[in-house]
């Protein structure tokens, strides 16, 4: 379980988060929606460590994310799996590379059959070729990149996924394939996943529960229907766009 | 307070002041304690072989072999200027077999070393910092964070490896091309014959000279890869922000090699 409660966090003057509270149940998928610039990708790199709270605390799996030590912190990213919104690939290195640092535990990570066959799997869970795994990411397309960065996310088996806006960048027909694969990571890995997003109709195919962040607070938090017929101004006003498109597929 | 004419109020220049002065003492402060960490990290680094000696195998290759061509033209060029402009200088004032010893002691003691730590800075430093600086604005390093991976074993412990084996090994090669080069320019201008030439090289010499200037070249292949690799870590937001570290880099290691150069000679040169 992951859990962020009164967390506080400035940049200089500009306050990004300003008291969040929220949570993702064992199993579940989580969308955080808000509009850019809100610090949706700053929330998320609270949860791994990649950036500390000023104030408040995140907790995963009972402990303290902030107070956790160096080897602590390092287990604690061995299953959690992180895409990247641009894929992060290290662009020095092939696909197959990439993929093999995602190999989390350190014995397998030396065993080059294991390797190689991993890597497929994880190529294959993605969508994407066998062939892949030669290129270099300067390579592939926007989408692919994006893939390559999920394939690396999961080689390590993790328990947590954190999507960082899976879908920005794509195409519909690309975006809807992408929702189509988060959907199914889900049900194949058994993971839990907090997906940010500001995408409303991919957010609420995917996700179990949506939570809206604005003004650097949780606005509203609910499953798909009780956003639908939330009543407040922001919300509604979030996802005006989407909403005919949601009530019709609804 | 004072109320300036857009309407908006000022503290009085006594309360500003320190405020002025302060931001940049304390960005100082930051800036040295977050160096100092680099430096912790690297040595956490350091039993996690498996992970950086292939790498710093790679970039051995490239500060090592990709550098020569640059760092043997330079030492040579500046062995024969310094050559010249001696012969220029001493004709008719001192024994010409001096010669020898000028261009021996230049270059051993400061041309090589410092010239080649110059060459590095800009070839490898704004290398480094430009490179961990793209990865850093493009997230690779946060990724690789996030893999629960140490960047100091994967990034930059390679890096410094490379910079202390191969900066060495460079100011060996450049001393002999300065000192060749600075020979053929001897016996060319000013008519000194070789047994002359090397008299006056090993007249001044001493064995601790060559140490003095290995000594250097490690010292500086330190700063040529620390310093970028600390700039382009810290590197922000964009390609103006790359464009800042890669620059920053070189500024900042050339003045370190500016002043290590002052406080090594002052060390270790018996006076």
């Amino acid at each position: 379980m992951i859990k962020l409660v009164d967390v506080h966090k400035s940049f200089g003057s500009h306050v990004v988060l300003d008291g969040v509270n929220f949570a993702v149940n064992t199993g579940e998928t989580v969308a955080l929606l808000g509009p850019s610039g809100t610090g949706k990708s700053v929330l998320l790199k609270h949860i791994i460590g990649l950036l500390r709270p000023d104030r408040g605390d995140v907790l995963v799996d009972g402990a303290s994310v902030p107070h956790m030590g160096r080897d602590e912190l390092t287990a604690l990213r061995r299953k959690i799996g992180y895409a990247f919104q641009m894929g992060a690939l290290f662009d020095s290195m092939p696909v197959r590379e990439n993929i093999r640092l995602g190999i989390t535990d350190d014995a397998l990570y030396r065993d080059p059959a294991y390797c190689a066959q991993r890597v497929a799997e994880c190529l294959a869970l993605v969508n994407l070729e066998p062939g892949v795994a030669r290129l270099m990411p300067g390579q592939l397309s926007g989408g692919m990149r994006k893939r390559v960065g999920i394939a690396r996310a999961i080689a390590g088996h993790p328990t947590y996924l954190l999507y960082d806006e899976p879908t920005s960048g794509l195409d519909p027909v690309n975006a809807d394939a992408m929702d189509a694969l988060i959907e199914r990571l889900q049900k194949e890995l058994h993971v839990t996943s907090v997906v940010v997003s500001h995408d409303v109709r991919g957010s609420f195919k995917v996700a179990d529960r949506i939570a809206l962040l604005d003004g650097g607070q949780i606005r509203k938090e609910g499953t798909p229907e009780q956003f639908m017929e939330a009543k407040d101004e922001v919300v509604r006003r979030f996802l005006e766009r989407d909403f005919e498109v949601l009530e019709a597929e609804a | 307070m004072t109320h300036s004419a857009e309407g908006t109020y000022k503290l009085p220049l006594s309360l500003r002041a320190p405020r002025f002065l302060g931001r940049p003492v304390v960005r100082f402060l930051a800036h040295l304690g977050r160096f100092g960490m680099l430096f912790v990290e690297l040595a956490r680094a350091l039993p996690d072989w498996r992970t950086w000696l292939p790498r710093a195998i790679e970039q051995c290759e490239n500060v090592g072999y990709g550098s020569l061509f640059i760092v043997v033209l330079t030492a040579g060029f500046a062995g024969a200027v310094t050559a010249i402009q001696a012969g220029y200088q001493f004709t008719g004032s001192v024994p010409l077999y001096y010669m020898g010893a000028v261009v021996a002691e230049s270059i051993i003691l400061e041309l090589g070393p410092v010239l080649t730590a110059f060459i590095l800075a800009g070839r490898i430093g704004a290398r480094y910092a430009a490179e961990l600086g793209t990865m850093r604005v493009t997230e690779q390093i946060d990724a690789l964070e996030s893999l629960g991976r140490n960047p100091a074993s994967h990034l930059v412990l390679p890096r410094v490896i490379a910079g202390l084996l191969m900066v060495p090994a460079l100011v060996v090669v450049a001393d002999i091309a300065g000192l060749l080069s600075g020979w053929v320019a001897v016996k060319s201008t000013l008519h000194v014959s070789n047994q002359d030439f090397i008299y006056g090289t090993r007249y001044f010499f001493r064995s601790f000279d060559l140490w003095y200037s290995v000594i250097k070249a490690e010292v500086f292949g330190a700063v040529v890869t620390v310093v970028p690799c600390y700039v382009g870590f810290t590197a922000e937001q964009g390609a103006e922000g790359v464009g800042n570290a890669a620059t920053t880099a070189v500024v900042w290691s050339s003045v370190m090699i500016l002043l290590l150069d002052t406080v090594l000679a002052k060390l270790l040169l018996p006076t």
